[in-house]
């Protein structure tokens, strides 16, 4: 029996929470009270189709993306097509990569269409897609792990700046990695780049045939999995600083080429505890403070969210 | 996608996904898994905490971490509910959990399990004047037959849905609909139901019902005569006639015994209907979902034309509705014909006076169930003894947390109001029957006598440990606590 899409306010009662099936979005936006309700209207009625829309299209989002594919027809898939295209000739990778970012945009787009907003945010399990005007600002928490949340560093984003997406990826989150990053936060122009990125550099987070990875066959798992039998992480035992160096170097390569190919801004790589951190692109300031803790807020930012955790069906 | 798939992997149906799910794993959402092939709802299991003050809303309590506070293991502030806690169908075996913990210097048992329940439905009250549709005709959700009207209450219509019948006694369909119509209403969510020859509603427990499109926001004060009683003093002078338009009793002020008290004089008003007491008129229209629970738009269609041997020129004339929602005001032109005017200031405050004493409408959702021989016999060796712990009050029952109201006679049958149970507290199986939650708490020597599963008692501590599955919840602020000794079993 379908369950049907939970559209409701938070006990806070400031943030939207949307969940059907695999969809948890948690929501928040600021502006006049007039314009967050007609954001959060808005959002709501862009929800109620969108799972149906993608699952219409799933067996083709979830083959992989050649140069040469059949192109998705609904507009959030295309945003997820779009994302992947531009890693489809160097890695396997199927536009359900980006799925979780291409949704938090496609919700944010339909917010912002409806109503004057200061900064909005939608947070889709870690995958968000972010608005900022004039001189609003939001401040990020990461955490490594989400069964442990603990803050591993903070970032800060300006409307001036040019990143609109933060994604994080990592074999302990939801979805399989190919890699063995406990996370990696990536900094983009949109939430569905951001994404795809940040998968696609977890993946490059690696030590290839070591024998303290327990890798399995996606499908072993899963039997619909986009990822077949690649052999996806399942665990990682203690690494040697020497080994976790050269894991998160391999990731920081690849985060690299990404920059000069301008399809993300910056990343922060964690494996065991430690950081490697990609500066951005465009200030010499950098949005990563590796303090390890949010410091206490200016009185502009009053928002922090966290970029990992499910939401408990029962919060 | 595999045309075949191993037969220990089952399809999840819970959205529109369709994962195929391994045995031993969960589905893209995590909230579904393959256990022993059978899909399953993996939810956390739900704890309350007691409301450390009254009106301390329900509200999520973040996951534990390791370390207690030493409060918890004392354990008089825990309530194990059954939402989570899995059930004994079809097995006759001790309900998943029997916890203990000492209240007050009494050991008190609490029998947990998530009861399946085919013998089911929900009551629903919807707070409105609106005609739905008449007695016995049936409810539909998405076009099968779901249940029916059976009455108005004061200011209110009742539904009946669900229930054995339309759950396994019909088609494949009706089942099925019926069963997602019950658990959605349980689960606080809208849902959209049409009445054969009546309306088309929306409802949501503890939300304004929706009539064919328009919100309900008030309920009426009381009928079109009482309303004229209430309100005669405030009228009088200010206006020369009022009519209180109502589906049920029509008031007129000039007519009626308030006005006459008063002095109101005779205006020569004539209203359509049949006149029961001077100044009460039942059926001046049609039910409907116009003014006052009529079919009326137009208040004057129920007028006859004023007797010129009472009325006069430029006579005031009040028309409004029993909630204040529509007014209209008139004064008769030389021809004695009303004309409509802006009302003036002084009569506009006494329809907002209508109107504050409107209560908020509201749709009721009352889940109403029975608890059948196996989940009994998960709490206890022999069944009947349960139910007669229950009828003394020495065995209270909670669904959630919340009190139960147990109706008198054989058996063990119970209402619950949805919206003092934790969210999205319900469940389904595709029998098609309702999966809820059902707690039996007692004295702990009280269980033994009944032939409890003493064996299986464990030490509120113990369930404590196994955190990886639990939520913790402050329990609903107007919820009695469910572990207080002592107290009876029906209060709500």
């Amino acid at each position: 029996m379908r369950d049907p899409a939970l559209i409701r306010m938070l006990p806070d009662g400031r943030r939207l929470h949307l969940h059907d099936g695999p969809i948890d979005l948690i929501i928040e936006a600021s502006g006049s009270p007039k314009a967050i309700s007609a954001a959060y209207e808005a959002a709501a009625r862009r929800f109620v189709s969108i799972l149906d829309e993608l699952c219409s299209e799933l067996p083709l989002l979830r083959s992989r993306t050649e140069k040469d594919s059949e192109r998705p027809l609904g507009a959030a898939a295309q945003r997820m097509f779009a994302a992947v295209e531009p890693y489809c000739e160097d890695c396997f990778i199927t536009p359900m990569a980006a799925v979780a970012g291409s949704v938090a945009e496609a919700i944010l787009e339909s917010m912002t269409v409806a109503a004057n907003l200061e900064r909005a945010y939608v947070n889709n399990g870690g995958d968000i897609a972010i608005h900022l005007a004039g001189s609003h600002r939001y401040k990020v928490g990461m955490v490594e792990r989400p069964d442990s949340p603990s803050l591993f560093g903070s970032l800060e984003i300006a409307a001036k700046d040019p990143v609109r997406g933060i994604a994080t990826s990592g074999w302990r989150g939801r979805s399989f990695s190919l890699g063995i990053a406990d996370a990696v936060t990536v900094l983009a122009d949109c939430a569905s780049a951001a994404d795809a990125a940040a998968t696609v550099i977890a993946n490059a987070v690696n030590l290839p045939d070591h024998p303290g990875v327990t890798r399995i066959p996606a499908c072993e798992i899963s039997s619909d999995s986009d990822l077949g039998d690649l052999r996806v992480t399942r665990g990682v035992e203690p690494l040697s600083q020497f080994e976790i160096e050269a894991a998160l170097g391999n990731g920081l390569r690849v985060a690299s080429l990404l920059q000069e190919k301008h399809l993300i801004h910056s990343a922060a790589l964690c494996l065991q505890k430690c950081v490697r951190v990609l500066p951005d692109s465009f200030t010499n300031s950098r949005c990563f403070c590796r303090d390890g803790f949010l410091k206490p807020s200016a009185p502009e930012i009053n928002t922090q969210f966290e970029l990992t955790g499910r939401t408990n069906p029962h919060a | 996608m595999p045309d075949v798939f191993p037969p220990d992997t089952v399809r999840c149906d819970a959205c529109p996904v369709l994962c195929y799910i391994k045995r031993g794993h969960a589905g893209a959402c995590d909230r579904y898994a393959n256990v022993e092939g059978q899909l399953v709802r993996v939810d956390p299991h739900i704890l309350l905490d007691r409301a450390k003050s009254q009106g301390t809303p329900l509200v999520p309590f973040l996951e534990r971490e390791g370390d207690w506070d030493g409060k918890i293991m004392k354990g008089q502030e825990t309530f194990v509910t059954a939402i989570g806690a899995g059930t004994t169908y079809p097995d006759y075996k001790p309900a998943p959990f029997i916890v203990s913990s000492e209240v007050e210097g009494v050991d008190m048992v609490t029998v947990v399990t998530e009861g399946i329940f085919s013998y089911c439905g929900v009551k629903l009250k919807i707070d409105t004047d609106r005609h739905l549709g008449p007695e016995r005709n049936l409810v539909r959700a998405q076009g099968e037959p779901v249940g029916h009207v059976t009455t108005a209450e004061y200011g209110s219509q009742m539904l009946s849905l669900g229930g054995v019948h339309h759950l396994t006694g019909g088609s494949k369909s009706e089942g099925r609909i019926t069963c997602e119509t019950l658990l959605e209403l349980c689960n606080g969510k809208e849902v959209e139901l049409t009445i054969d020859d009546g309306a088309s509603i929306r409802v949501a427990a503890g939300k304004p019902p929706v009539v064919n499109g328009q919100r309900e926001e008030r309920m009426r004060v009381g009928c079109g005569s009482a309303t004229i009683g209430m309100f005669a003093k405030q009228w009088f002078g200010k206006v020369d006639d009022v009519v209180v338009v109502d589906d049920h009793i029509t008031g007129v002020l000039s007519e009626h015994q308030a006005g006459k008290l008063l002095g109101v004089r005779e205006t020569g008003i004539a209203i359509q209907g049949r006149r029961s007491t001077p100044g009460r008129y039942f059926q001046v229209a049609e039910p409907g979902t116009g003014w006052g629970g009529t079919n009326i738009s137009d208040p004057l269609t129920i007028l006859k034309p004023f007797k010129p041997k009472f009325a006069w020129p430029h006579l005031r004339l009040l028309m409004v509705s029993t909630t204040g929602e529509q007014f209209a005001y008139y004064e008769l032109d030389e021809a004695l014909r009303p004309v409509e005017k802006e009302l003036p200031e002084p009569l506009r405050e006494s329809v907002g006076r209508i109107r504050e004493n409107c209560e908020p409408a509201l749709t009721t959702v009352l889940f109403m169930g029975g608890a059948g021989g196996s989940l009994r016999a998960g709490v206890t060796e022999n069944p009947v003894k349960l139910t007669d712990s229950v009828k003394r009050k020495l065995t209270r029952v909670t669904c959630g947390g919340a009190p139960a109201y147990i109706w008198p006679g054989g058996g063990i049958t119970f209402m619950v109001d949805v919206t003092r149970m934790p969210e999205n507290a319900f469940g389904y199986v595709p029998t098609p029957a309702l999966v809820a939650p059902i707690e039996f708490t007692l004295k702990k020597a009280d269980y033994a006598v009944l032939g409890g599963h003493v064996d299986y008692v464990r030490p509120l501590a113990d369930v404590l440990k196994e955190k990886e599955r639990q939520r913790q919840l402050v329990s609903h602020a107007q919820n009695p606590w469910p572990l207080k000794p002592h107290a009876g079993s029906s209060e709500s």
